[in-house]
């Protein structure tokens, strides 16, 4: 299995939309064939169309407020003692997390396709804010699938999204998260695919919205490129970039445009949702060697049991509480070309306290799993490498979490 | 020779009505009990189908959710399934199985095992809800030198185009969805546009045995009286759910709900 130069990993599956041969795919009900079809053709052709560029980078720019900024964190590097620390404030994006580039784009796509009415997943509850958001935006009518578990667990993005005007819809099934958010939302639009529009909330489902959510993404770190040219006039010689991985579309847009360099030189590192310390029900199939399966359509490494029911997952971070993973990662990983670890509930919640006590900068539980890895890497590095964390979400979501586990006090102080 | 599925086809057709095809999940409330409704549904159906269950099913309604979710929680395993088939397949008045499931399932039991077993337990043909063509096109082939129908499913998006290149790969049934819809969904098309695209397919595929599945319930199943086969699953899944909150016995229950259906076409 290769990766290959000079083509955009989106690109690189083949005709059935496999990545490496195995990853990814369109495993669909017969009735999804034509619409998955008809986005295909849709988005192959606008993603090359100057004045659909023109149009997404305008929203881009004006409304969700790109370029995030790209900070050193002096006091968390003096602290540490290693590396220099840096971070991607990507939670500056209007909404407060990377989810709305994907959004955005779904919407302009649904929107230039005639469709009234666009579904969505959410976990954390960010993927259905933004694209309540968006919907809002470009004026289509707008549903939300959501765990009744995660409704529970991340209630200030359920008001957001209500006052945007979304429908939120409990899923009762299963384990009540992220994965059933996605069966449900898939089985309505299977039901409802010819005036529906479907945005899968991350870089999973079937090939063709990996990719759209991929290309999404990638304005992360197109954004961070140019940064780094103004910061250091070139792209320094060590680079580390830390990234939290559920789903796996922050990790991709803040890595694709650094994936021709050689990995000595730009790094990739995805840290996983370990879930409780003592805990088996961890949320990270690439670093504990889940088997391959299918799951939401796609083939990809999966926690599931030796039948193949998939198994439930357990993370105090929502976001990352999913059993499967990316087809895009499960090639990154097999090519080698990034690598993937994960950090315990224990792990994130203490980066949290580290990271606010010494920044100006409040995480999400996502990632501040990022940061935990980070922060423990960072004091073994030399000072001339640049570790770069993406703090793609913004703590406020988590705020009954971590009032819970570490005090109002606390949480009220930063 | 006719395989045990066109036979059945072939029966119904002789008495001059559409072969019934029913559908319940195996393992649906217990494995004792999902074998007695398939044996005592054996006296009216012409075709069983047997929901291998799988805990995230992106194309099954409530209904079916349910049953799927209630077997999984009392513990059904793959082999405990082809048991179940095998035992079933010892009756003299056995009917032709087909298993539907999701392709995972098959995945990690190993298809080339999967199929060894399905042969050696008795079961049909196959439907594989998300595995469609020409994704299914190697597995299909596969089926077929074994002798086990691997069903093509067609649906109201499905272009003619496709349609003739699916029809071309199927063996001797396939399954059209009768409209956009999860299983278990009322019956948001009228039956006529449904016949209408039935008989498009008929057209483009006679030989073929087309049945109609989604929304075919007691209340529907007579509008569609000149078709080659009907599917009845979701009803069957609620009443056992029914059933088993009132403290009745599924079995006989079902049984007299597949009669009922089976009176209704004949």
């Amino acid at each position: 299995m290769r990766l290959k130069k000079g083509i955009p990993v989106i690109d690189q599956g083949d005709k059935l939309g496999f990545w490496g041969g195995k990853f990814g795919g369109n495993f669909v009900p017969e009735t999804l064939k034509k619409p998955i079809e008809d986005l295909e053709i849709q988005f192959n052709k606008l993603k090359n169309d100057k004045n659909f560029i023109k149009e997404r980078d305008k929203y881009f720019r004006n409304w969700i407020g790109v370029p995030t900024r790209l900070i050193k964190l002096n006091n968390l590097t003096k602290k540490v003692g290693g590396a220099q620390i840096w971070s991607k404030v990507v939670s500056d994006a209007n909404g407060g997390a990377h989810k709305i580039y994907n959004a955005t784009v779904h919407c302009l796509l649904a929107k230039r396709s005639g469709k009234k009415v666009i579904i969505g997943d959410t976990g954390a509850g960010y993927a259905g804010k933004m694209l309540s958001m968006a919907a809002k935006k470009f004026g289509l009518r707008c549903k939300i699938f959501m765990g009744a578990k995660d409704i529970k667990r991340q209630q200030p993005n359920v008001k957001a999204m209500k006052k945007n005007g979304a429908d939120v819809i409990p899923v009762y099934s299963g384990s009540q998260t992220l994965v059933d958010a996605v069966s449900e939302c898939m089985r309505y639009w299977v039901a409802n695919c010819d005036t529906t529009a479907m945005c899968v909330g991350s870089t999973v489902g079937p090939a063709i919205f990996v990719r759209i959510c991929g290309w999404s993404t990638s304005q992360i770190s197109r954004e961070l490129k140019v940064q780094l040219l103004n910061e250091f006039g070139n792209i320094p010689k060590k680079v580390k970039l830390y990234n939290c991985v559920g789903g796996g579309s922050s990790s991709f847009g803040f890595w694709n445009e650094f994936m021709d360099y050689d990995k000595k030189q730009v790094e990739f590192i995805g840290v996983e949702a370990g879930g409780p310390a003592k805990s088996k029900r961890h949320a990270a199939p690439l670093t504990y060697g889940s088997k391959i399966g299918i799951l939401h359509g796609a083939a990809q490494y999966v926690n599931q049991n030796s039948d193949g029911q998939i198994e439930e997952t357990e993370s105090i971070s929502a976001g990352l509480d999913y059993p499967g993973i990316s087809p895009l990662h499960c090639f990154l990983k097999d090519t080698k070309r990034a690598r993937y670890t994960a950090a315990s509930d224990e792990e994130a919640l203490k980066a949290y306290q580290i990271v606010t006590k010494y920044e100006n900068l409040r995480p999400s539980l996502e990632p501040s799993h990022a940061f935990s890895v980070a922060i423990k890497d960072a004091k073994k590095l030399s000072k001339d490498t640049i570790v770069i964390i993406n703090s793609c979400g913004d703590a406020y979501k988590d705020r009954g979490i971590l009032e819970k586990k570490l005090g109002k006090k606390y949480v009220k102080s930063n | 020779m006719l395989n045990p599925i066109s036979l059945a086809f072939k029966k119904a057709k002789s008495e001059k009505r559409p072969a019934l095809v029913t559908y319940t999940v195996a393992g649906d409330s217990s494995k004792k009990q999902s074998l007695e409704i398939l044996k005592s549904i054996s006296n009216y159906a012409d075709i069983l189908e047997v929901g291998v269950p799988h805990n995230t099913p992106v194309a099954d309604g409530g209904q079916i959710q349910t049953s799927a979710y209630r077997a999984i929680k009392n513990g059904i395993k793959m082999n405990d399934i082809f048991q179940i088939v095998r035992d079933y397949k010892k009756n003299k008045n056995s009917k032709p199985i087909i298993f539907m499931g999701y392709y995972n399932m098959i995945y990690q039991y190993g298809k080339n095992n999967f199929i060894k077993n399905c042969k050696k337990s008795g079961v049909n043909g196959l439907i594989i809800v998300d595995l469609p063509w020409p994704e299914n096109k190697i597995f299909s082939k596969h089926c077929k030198k074994n002798s086990i129908n691997f069903i093509q499913l067609l649906s109201p998006t499905t272009s003619n185009k496709r349609l003739k290149m699916i029809t071309k790969d199927s063996h001797d049934m396939i399954y059209y969805i009768s409209m956009l819809s999860t299983t278990g969904g009322k019956l948001k098309v009228s039956p006529k546009k449904i016949l209408s695209n039935y008989n498009e397919i008929k057209k483009i595929s006679p030989k073929k045995n087309c049945v109609i599945g989604f929304g075919i319930t007691e209340k529907t199943i007579s509008n569609f009286k000149k078709t080659d086969g009907l599917v009845v699953g979701s009803q069957i899944c609620r009443e056992i759910t029914r059933s088993l909150n009132n403290g009745q016995n599924p079995v006989i229950n079902v049984s007299k709900m597949v009669s009922r259906l089976r009176k209704k076409i004949s």
